[in-house]
C-alpha cells in the first residue's frame, strides 16, 4: 500500500535545515493558545487541527465562534481564504502521479496540501522515483501534520504563560518564514512576478473586498505572470 | 457551545477539503509541461504570495495589534538577513519572534 522507504525518507524531511518545523510550530501553537482563550478543550483543539490542518482556515474560525458568526458564514469564509489550497493542489498532483498508485490514495494524501508540505515536496519531487512520489509525498505530510498538531496540544497546556507580547512574536514567524521561502522561489520570471504581483494585488484588492481579496489577487497577478513569463520564454 | 464548536470544526474542515478534492479531480489528466500546468503554478505562487501580504498587512488576530510599520519593519530586516545570510531560513524565523516581540512591549 505504502512504500515504507520512501514514506520515511518524506517523513525526515522534515528534520533538514531549511525546515519549515519552526515556523509551523510557532504558528500552532499560538493558535493552541488561542483555541483554549476562545473555550474549545483539548480533544476539540487536536479535532480541529488534524481535520483543518491550514492555519488561516483554523484563525477564521476561531475568530467566527468569537463573535457568533453563523456555520454558512464559516463555511464560507473558511473557503474563500483557503482557496488557494485548489490552485497548490493542481499545480503538484500531477508531478506526484503513476499509474500503479490507487486512485483513492490521491483522495486522502491531498489532505496534507498546505503551505509547508507543498514547498517541501516542490523543492524535493524531482530527486524520487515517479512510481514513489506519492509515498513520499504522505511521509513529508504526515510529519508535518504531526508538528502541527503536537505544537497546538502544547500552546494549549502553555496558553496560560504566554503573555500577549510572546503570542505577537510568535504570530510573526509564519509568514516573514513563508516571504523568505517566495522569495527563494523567484528564480525566473515567471516566479518572480507571480510572487512580486500576487503580494501587490492582494493588498490592491483587499480595497474592494478584503474577503476575495487573496483569490482575485492571485488570480490577476498569477495570469499576467504567466503570460509575461511566456512571452520572455519564461 | 459543544455542538456549535463540533459543527464549526466540521464545516472549517469541509471548506478547507473541498478545494484540496477538487485539486485532485482537475489535475487528474494535466500533464506537467502543459500550459495550464504553469498557468496553475503560478496561480499557487501569487495566491500564497497575497495571501502573505493579507496577514502581513492587513492581519487578524494578535499580529493586528502591532502597528503596521512595526510589522513591515520586521518582515523587511528579516527579508534583508535572508538574502544577506545566503539564504538562510534559521535566523530571520527566530529572529522575526525576538524582533517583533521585543519591538512592540517596547514601542
Amino acid at each position: 500500500m505504502i512504500n515504507i522507504k520512501y514514506f520515511l525518507k518524506g517523513f525526515f524531511c522534515i528534520k533538514s535545515a531549511n525546515s519549515p518545523a519552526v515556523a509551523l510550530a510557532a504558528g500552532f501553537i499560538a493558535i493552541g493558545a488561542l483555541f483554549k482563550s476562545i473555550g474549545l478543550n483539548i480533544q476539540e483543539s487536536i479535532f480541529s487541527t488534524f481535520l483543518t490542518y491550514a492555519m488561516p482556515g483554523s484563525l477564521i474560525m476561531a475568530e467566527s465562534l468569537i463573535v457568533g458568526a453563523s456555520l454558512l458564514n464559516i463555511f464560507f469564509a473558511v473557503w474563500l481564504v483557503n482557496a488557494r489550497l485548489y490552485p497548490m493542489t493542481v499545480s503538484l498532483f500531477p508531478l506526484l502521479t503513476h499509474k500503479s498508485q490507487p486512485r483513492l490514495k490521491y483522495y486522502l494524501a491531498c489532505h496534507f496540501v498546505a503551505v509547508s508540505a507543498w514547498l517541501i515536496m516542490k523543492e524535493n519531487y524531482k530527486s524520487v522515483e515517479r512510481k514513489y512520489r506519492l509515498d513520499y509525498w504522505i511521509g513529508v505530510g504526515v510529519s508535518n501534520l504531526s508538528v502541527a498538531v503536537a505544537a497546538t496540544v502544547f500552546g494549549f497546556f502553555i496558553a496560560d504563560y504566554l503573555s500577549k507580547d510572546m503570542m505577537i512574536g510568535l504570530a510573526i514567524v509564519n509568514p516573514v518564514y513563508f516571504t523568505c521561502v517566495m522569495v527563494g522561489a523567484m528564480k525566473t520570471i515567471q516566479m518572480s512576478l507571480a510572487v512580486i504581483l500576487g503580494s501587490l494585488f492582494g493588498i490592491l484588492f483587499y480595497f474592494i473586498s478584503p474577503e476575495w481579496c487573496i483569490l482575485f489577487g492571485g488570480l490577476t497577478a498569477g495570469t499576467l505572470a504567466f503570460f509575461v513569463g511566456e512571452l520572455n520564454g519564461n | 457551545m459543544v455542538i456549535n464548536t463540533v459543527l464549526a470544526i466540521l464545516v472549517t474542515s469541509i471548506a478547507t477539503y473541498i478545494s484540496r478534492f477538487f485539486g485532485v479531480m482537475t489535475s487528474k489528466k494535466m500533464r506537467e509541461n502543459s500550459k495550464i500546468f504553469k498557468w496553475f503554478n503560478c496561480l499557487a505562487y501569487s495566491t500564497l504570495s497575497a495571501l502573505l501580504a493579507r496577514i502581513i498587512i492587513f492581519p487578524a488576530g494578535a499580529l493586528a495589534e502591532v502597528d503596521y510599520i512595526v510589522r513591515f519593519l520586521v518582515v523587511f530586516i528579516c527579508l534583508v538577513i535572508f538574502l544577506v545570510s545566503k539564504k538562510n531560513f534559521v535566523y530571520p524565523t527566530v529572529l522575526s519572534a525576538l524582533l517583533l516581540t521585543f519591538l512592540s512591549s517596547n514601542f
